[in-house]
């Protein structure tokens, strides 16, 4: 059973301090849906779990060991998904996948097309395997980037605004494939403005952990 | 996977986009060529004077057309979000940083080892030197990678970085300049160049590891 934990956090971003005092807590097959105003912090907490971003002070922890004791063995367990798409312009889709899954694969693991040819149908974006990213739409592109956790599997999936350009078809691929890696075992922590079908999950909202200002908009 | 597969991985990556995108690297030895050209018409066609001058302009062309593709080394994958996941690519950062070093040396120092003996028949340079200069450039260049990795990676996310990245890197360029011209010199005036190029290496050797670590210290800052 895996644990992913995060005690009093204190966030600073420029000079001004995001959130502070939150704590979190996720154990397999989890989803924590962080929820608030533009501003609030959301995206800053999800790279603070992804470790693109330091705390002020706090700690995270996977499985009670810190994860600034091996950053590296971290990232093999995550996957993030960010407000771009890392899709280059001039490698096809499938080629686009490959070098993200190929760069994740295990020894022994020589070949991951037919995992990303999977991936991509369980986007319903098969059919654009050979085309190159300058073509695509930006759902398409959002599309792509999720493909490319599925892929490769990771048990903790942090995903910032994921649903972001995506049709209701897409939307609910997304569903079904959070309900597929929660039946494994795996985690999700996503922020969110559009309403996801989910069950079972805690939300998170940031606004509780906003420092107290004077004069600001009341909430 | 191990780390070298990964780092031969992404290596490849970058080649392979490279080739797609296919100018950049072409146009690296086209100003290098123009670069040198230049100057029989500025100087005046004198074959002494060019020879004598030969080594330096090489040098110095070398040195500005290796960093005009530094500013492109990480910003195409800062701006689509690369970058992000390479940083969250379960190797470390610093391996990454070597393997965009790695081809960066492989599709602009290589073809401007390959360029300059052509250059050096045009300037009149002695026979001679010729040998050498190859020797020094495959020693020198990649130096020029390496140390302008760092630039590159410091520049990240600021306006007019090409121009903040020259400011940064052409001091840092002195000492190999210095002695890649004078291993030339010294090679055509028939001395032992054995201590230049040494230097040089030695140059190289400190630069290997050291540069990989500040340059993936920028890029963890950049994507903060």
């Amino acid at each position: 059973m895996n644990l992913f934990t995060g005690k009093d956090l204190v966030c600073l971003r420029g000079e001004r301090i995001v959130f502070s005092g939150l704590d979190f807590g996720i154990d397999a097959g989890g989803v924590l849906v962080l929820v608030g105003p533009n501003g609030s912090g959301k995206s800053s907490l999800l790279r603070l779990m992804a470790g693109l971003l330091g705390p002020m002070s706090g700690t995270l922890q996977w499985n009670g060991e810190a994860l600034t004791e091996d950053p590296e063995a971290h990232n093999g367990r995550l996957h993030y998904v960010g407000h771009l798409d890392a899709v280059k312009p001039v490698l096809s889709v499938a080629e686009n996948l490959e070098f993200w899954s190929g760069l994740r694969a295990k020894a022994g693991e020589g070949d991951t097309g037919a995992a990303v040819l999977a991936a991509l149908e369980a986007f319903g974006i098969g059919h654009l395997a050979a085309v190159p990213g300058r073509f695509l739409s930006a759902g398409q592109k959002r599309r792509v980037n999720l493909a490319r956790i599925l892929a490769a599997p990771a048990p903790l999936w942090l995903l910032d605004e994921p649903t972001t350009a995506l049709d209701k078809r897409a939307v609910a691929g997304l569903e079904r494939a959070i309900v597929k890696h929660r039946e494994t075992g795996g985690m999700v922590v996503l922020s969110t403005h559009t309403d996801l079908k989910l069950d079972a999950f805690q939300a998170l909202d940031l606004s509780d952990f906003a420092p107290k200002r004077e004069g600001g908009w009341a909430a | 996977m191990g780390g070298v597969t990964r780092f031969m991985h992404i290596v490849k990556r970058d080649l392979h986009l490279a080739m797609r995108q296919g100018m950049d690297s072409l146009m690296v030895v086209m100003f290098f060529v123009l670069a040198v050209v230049l100057f029989p018409f500025g100087v005046g066609p004198e074959p002494n004077v060019l020879a004598r001058i030969a080594a330096g302009v090489i040098w110095v062309a070398a040195l500005l057309s290796s960093m005009l593709s530094l500013e492109r080394l990480f910003q195409t994958d800062y701006e689509d979000g690369s970058l992000e996941l390479l940083t969250l690519a379960p190797l470390s950062l610093e391996i990454v940083v070597l393997a965009k070093i790695t081809t960066h040396w492989l599709t602009t120092g290589l073809p401007l080892i390959v360029a300059a003996p052509l250059l050096a028949v045009l300037l009149n340079m002695e026979p001679d030197g010729f040998g050498v200069m190859i020797a020094a450039l495959a020693l020198g260049t990649p130096t020029l990678s390496l140390i302008g990795a760092v630039g590159a990676a410091l520049i990240l996310g600021s306006r007019r970085g090409g121009v903040l990245l020259s400011l940064l890197i052409l001091p840092l360029y002195i000492p190999v300049l210095i002695f890649g011209v004078s291993a030339v010199d010294a090679a055509i005036g028939g001395y032992e160049v054995n201590a230049q190029l040494l230097i040089l290496g030695g140059f190289l050797l400190g630069a290997l590891p050291l540069c990989p670590f500040a340059a993936a210290a920028g890029l963890r800052q950049a994507v903060e």
